[in-house]
């Protein structure tokens, strides 16, 4: 756990480090492209990218999984899947679909986004960034691979004790979770700790805290929830792991053990997890809906704040998820209070948003469709939810369809939603290229009509008394139609992800004959619609000097005497023209890749035979160290944008770069700089 | 001395961290590479912060699944049966000193006395590794006695939680004995006295963590 970025060793003297070749192993990789430029690569937009597509394989592996749950629930007495394997694919679903896609998704646009959003030429820690995606991919294949040895994890995403002991759940499957899910968690957790740094320390001159925009805002108040919940479930995976391989007695009750413990981790985790899943979508579609609605975004300080207040009561609601646990009344009324207040905040944003595209002039584009979507869709859940803060209510719904209906309504109805509005909107600065608007309604549509059908029924089910986790249920107790219903509607979700590839394969033929987008297509607010699409590798020539909110918009629009709101400048005028060729950035390098690759082998050794975990332990602490003593810049041979001649020699060009790994290199020509930029700037 | 305050209050205030800072500036400013960053804190250190702040969710969770499960044994020896406190405080002394040769190591950096810098960074490794050298001492004293991992809750819970803290301190062990390493090497000048503080942020949290151990699973019945 103790992974931190150390300062790279050259010589703050000028002088470089003499004949110093970490650990002799590789040497310094310099491809640009080809499969080791993205092995190696510490480039937060490539990490960016790489996030994204995996998180978009794990959708299809997930989404596969809930189309063998919906099959077998079709009709009664479904025979597709046993007992014990339902268990392990709703089990893996749930898993998936929350650790391995909404999180890396969200991660992907943070990634990306981020630094070009606050002004910044990198993330604080690049290599720790790779790191970060290469050990969520270890971990996300590593729990995948339990359907290899035996199976997948059968109790539950949140695996309440005891039924994850030994003697309930003898497979590997739950070894799988508890070591799966702590790699993940390791990966989380350094990531988080850099998009914290990169949001504090890394902002552009002037981007002040209360004039970045929403989305990074929300990414900060996940980032610092992911840095104090993750620990809390990494120590009750610890306890589970511990109990499982080495017989500790953590959640056994014949040794006086309290179940509740578990519950009570799992959830203090888990409560924040559920914003932690939600503030990135919220994020994006306060982005979007601005955009869409040529108006800035309504109420910008309640927004942020009511970001932040979720993130603060979203500590004080966890057992609002165990009413039904036995906690005593006193518990159940302040929780149940709480859950209540964390309304509230929510609230206030699904009003903004309403405010904000309340006298727009609205363009209907696909992202705007799924934004929007994300606000009703979200409010339906989370009004469902308000039901359960209702503890009485609550009691009836407890394991019932009606939590499973109101869960998807927020995650997919919520999360999903506004991911596919962010791919959508991002797209064109992501890759060049648009997707295709035609094709995007068509998924929209399906996509919105086939969730309602998924998992509005549920509702009815849940209140009719069906139980959620049950493989399959008789004829005759009033279940067979909306079953039907929700089956048929899940089919048609995946249709529409089927509508979704062909749009990503149609639209990237078509960007071959097609105009290129430009930098700002849809003539968008933030900073990262000012360089060119897809963004140069130094993301900006000059880091721009920010004035206010939306700074972006306000160089292109002015206010005339007359008080009307006229354009001044087109996007191409104040397009940063990503040209120089002398930016320092930092090297790329294998050992991210090295040190997340042993964690896995631990995994298994941990499982199997300790001899892997020793082969293991030895890359993890190897890579660590050739990790820890490699320069972050590599001055021999220096990524292909970095020449520095603006510096007087290499060596102290090298020595300025020297505290930090950052790839705000010239520090020296910066200040200058930031004037001229300040003098371009339009006023008004 | 005025370093010694520069290790406690540097950090999470601004204003308090005057000293540190300003000396840290002068060292960049000698060699014209201060790094701008929006609150003038490197990068590393900041994220040092975030780390530790990090793994005080960690111990919280340990600290109260132990202070759960300590009373709730059935059979087996419990605390009071094992616990050797004079021995305990020992060590525990020997830890606590260990941050104080850890600031030595960086105020003799910050001078620029090569020399004590290392000295002072080998003493600190030695008294962390004489601290673990103590807790397996410990461990396997109450093994004899019979209280084996799996034992009881209070042998699993206390074990679990002496033992993160264990790997906590090894971990600094090979962390200072890196430094002296590079220090050997010539590679720790003056210039890079911010790894050493770095460094030692960590330490002085893996002490202050063991000060609550000690308070709460030790001294407190």
């Amino acid at each position: 756990m103790a992974i931190t970025e150390r300062p790279p060793m050259a010589l703050p003297s000028g002088e470089g480090e003499r004949d110093f070749q970490p650990l002799g192993v590789f040497r310094r990789p310099t491809a640009h492209t080809g499969w080791r430029s993205w092995i190696t690569t510490i480039d937060h937009k490539k990490i960016g990218i790489m996030y994204g597509v995996a998180a978009l394989v794990f959708f299809l592996v997930g989404g596969f999984e809930a189309l063998l749950i919906r099959t077998q629930l079709a009709r009664p007495d479904g025979t597709l899947l046993s007992a014990d394997a339902y268990n392990q694919v709703f089990t893996m679903h749930g898993i998936t679909m929350i650790f391995l896609v909404v999180m890396p998704m969200a991660n992907a646009f943070a990634n990306y986004l981020l630094p070009l959003q606050i002004g910044a030429r990198d993330v604080a820690f690049p290599r720790l960034n790779a790191f970060g995606l290469w050990c969520f991919l270890a971990g996300g294949i590593f729990l995948n691979t339990s359907w290899l040895f035996g199976g997948g994890a059968d109790g539950g995403w949140f695996a309440y004790a005891p039924n994850t002991g030994v003697a309930f759940s003898p497979g590997h499957g739950m070894d799988f979770y508890a070591l799966g899910l702590l790699i993940t968690g390791i990966a989380s957790t350094t990531g988080a700790i850099n998009l914290t740094v990169t949001i504090i320390n890394m902002r552009a001159p002037g981007m002040t805290l209360m004039r970045m925009p929403v989305f990074t805002w929300m990414t900060f108040v996940v980032q610092l929830l992911l840095v104090f919940a993750l620990p809390v479930i990494t120590v009750a995976l610890f306890l589970l792991m511990f109990q499982r391989l080495f017989d500790a007695n953590f959640f056994d009750v014949s040794a006086g053990a309290d179940p509740l413990l578990w519950e009570h981790l799992f959830w203090i985790f888990g409560h924040p997890e559920v914003y932690i899943l939600i503030l990135p979508a919220f994020g994006i579609v306060s982005e979007v809906i601005p955009v869409f609605s040529r108006k800035p975004i309504f109420g910008y300080p309640f927004m942020v704040f009511s970001g932040i207040a979720i993130g603060f009561m979203g500590w004080g609601v966890w057992a609002h998820h165990m009413f039904a646990s036995g906690i005593g009344p006193l518990s159940v009324t302040a929780f149940s209070l709480s859950t209540m207040f964390i309304a509230v905040p929510t609230g206030v944003k699904i009003l903004n948003w309403m405010a904000t595209m309340y006298g727009g002039r609205l363009r209907f584009t696909t992202a705007m469709l799924f934004a929007i979507a994300l606000v009703g869709m979200f409010t339906i859940g989370g009004l469902s939810g308000v039901t359960h803060a209702v503890a009485p209510s609550d009691t009836q719904q407890t394991d019932t369809y009606y939590i499973v209906a109101h869960f998807h309504y927020v995650l997919f109805g919520g999360a999903i939603m506004g991911l596919f509005a962010g791919m959508y909107f991002w797209w064109p600065k992501v890759f060049g290229h648009q997707l295709s608007e035609g094709l995007g309604k068509w998924h929209f549509w399906l996509n919105l009509i086939g969730f309602n059908l998924t998992f509005g029924p549920m509702h009815i089910l849940g209140l009719q008394g069906m139980s959620r986790r049950i493989y399959t249920y008789e004829e005759g107790y009033g279940f067979d139609f909306w079953n039907l219903v929700a089956t048929i509607g899940a089919f048609t979700i995946a249709v529409s992800m089927l509508v979704f590839i062909a749009n990503i394969a149609i639209s990237k033929r078509r960007a071959a004959d097609a105009a290129p987008v430009g930098p700002d297509p849809w003539d968008a607010r933030s900073l990262e619609w000012m360089v060119s699409s897809p963004p140069p590798e130094h993301n900006f020539d000059e880091l721009p000097v920010v004035t206010r909110l939306d700074e972006y918009w306000h160089r292109k629009y002015a206010e005339g005497d007359d008080h009307k709101v006229r354009r001044v400048a087109s996007a191409e005028d104040v397009m940063d023209p990503g040209e120089r060729t002398d930016v320092h950035l930092p090297s790329p390098s294998y050992w991210p890749f090295v040190v997340a690759l042993g964690l896995p082998l631990v995994g298994y050794g941990l499982i199997f035979s300790l001899w892997w975990a020793v082969l293991g332990g030895l890359a993890v602490a190897g890579g660590i160290y050739g990790w820890a003593f490699e320069p972050a810049d590599d001055d021999e041979n220096p990524p292909h944008d970095h020449h520095d001649d603006d510096h007087g020699d290499d060596d102290s060009g090298a020595a300025a770069e020297l505290p930090t790994d950052t790839a705000d290199g010239d520090d020296e020509a910066e200040p200058i700089e930031g004037e001229q930029a300040a003098e371009e700037a339009p006023v008004g | 001395m005025a370093d010694a305050t520069t290790e406690t209050g540097a950090g999470e205030d601004q204003p308090g961290m005057g000293v540190a800072h300003a000396v840290g500036e002068a060292v960049h400013a000698e060699v014209g590479g201060e790094h701008h960053t929006s609150t003038g804190l490197s990068n590393e250190k900041l994220g040092m912060w975030v780390f530790l702040g990090s793994d005080c969710l960690l111990f919280g969770g340990l600290i109260s699944t132990y202070l759960l499960y300590r009373h709730r044994s059935i059979g087996g020896p419990g605390p009071t049966d094992v616990f050797d406190i004079p021995f305990t405080s020992v060590s525990s002394f020997v830890l606590l000193m260990s941050s104080l040769t850890m600031v030595l190591a960086l105020s003799a950096l910050l001078r620029g006395d090569i020399r004590r810098n290392r000295i002072w960074l080998l003493t600190t490794a030695l008294l962390g590794a004489t601290f673990i050298a103590g807790q397996v001492f410990e461990f396997t004293a109450f093994k004899r006695e019979g209280l084996g991992y799996t034992t009881n809750l209070f042998s699993s819970s206390f074990y679990t939680l002496t033992g993160f803290h264990g790997v906590h301190v090894t971990l600094g062990i090979l962390m200072l004995l890196s430094l002296f390493v590079m220090s050997l090497r010539g590679n720790l000048p003056r210039e890079r006295a911010e790894t050493v503080e770095i460094i030692g942020l960590y330490w002085h949290f893996v002490d202050i963590v063991w000060i609550i151990i000690f308070t709460v699973v030790y001294l407190i019945p």
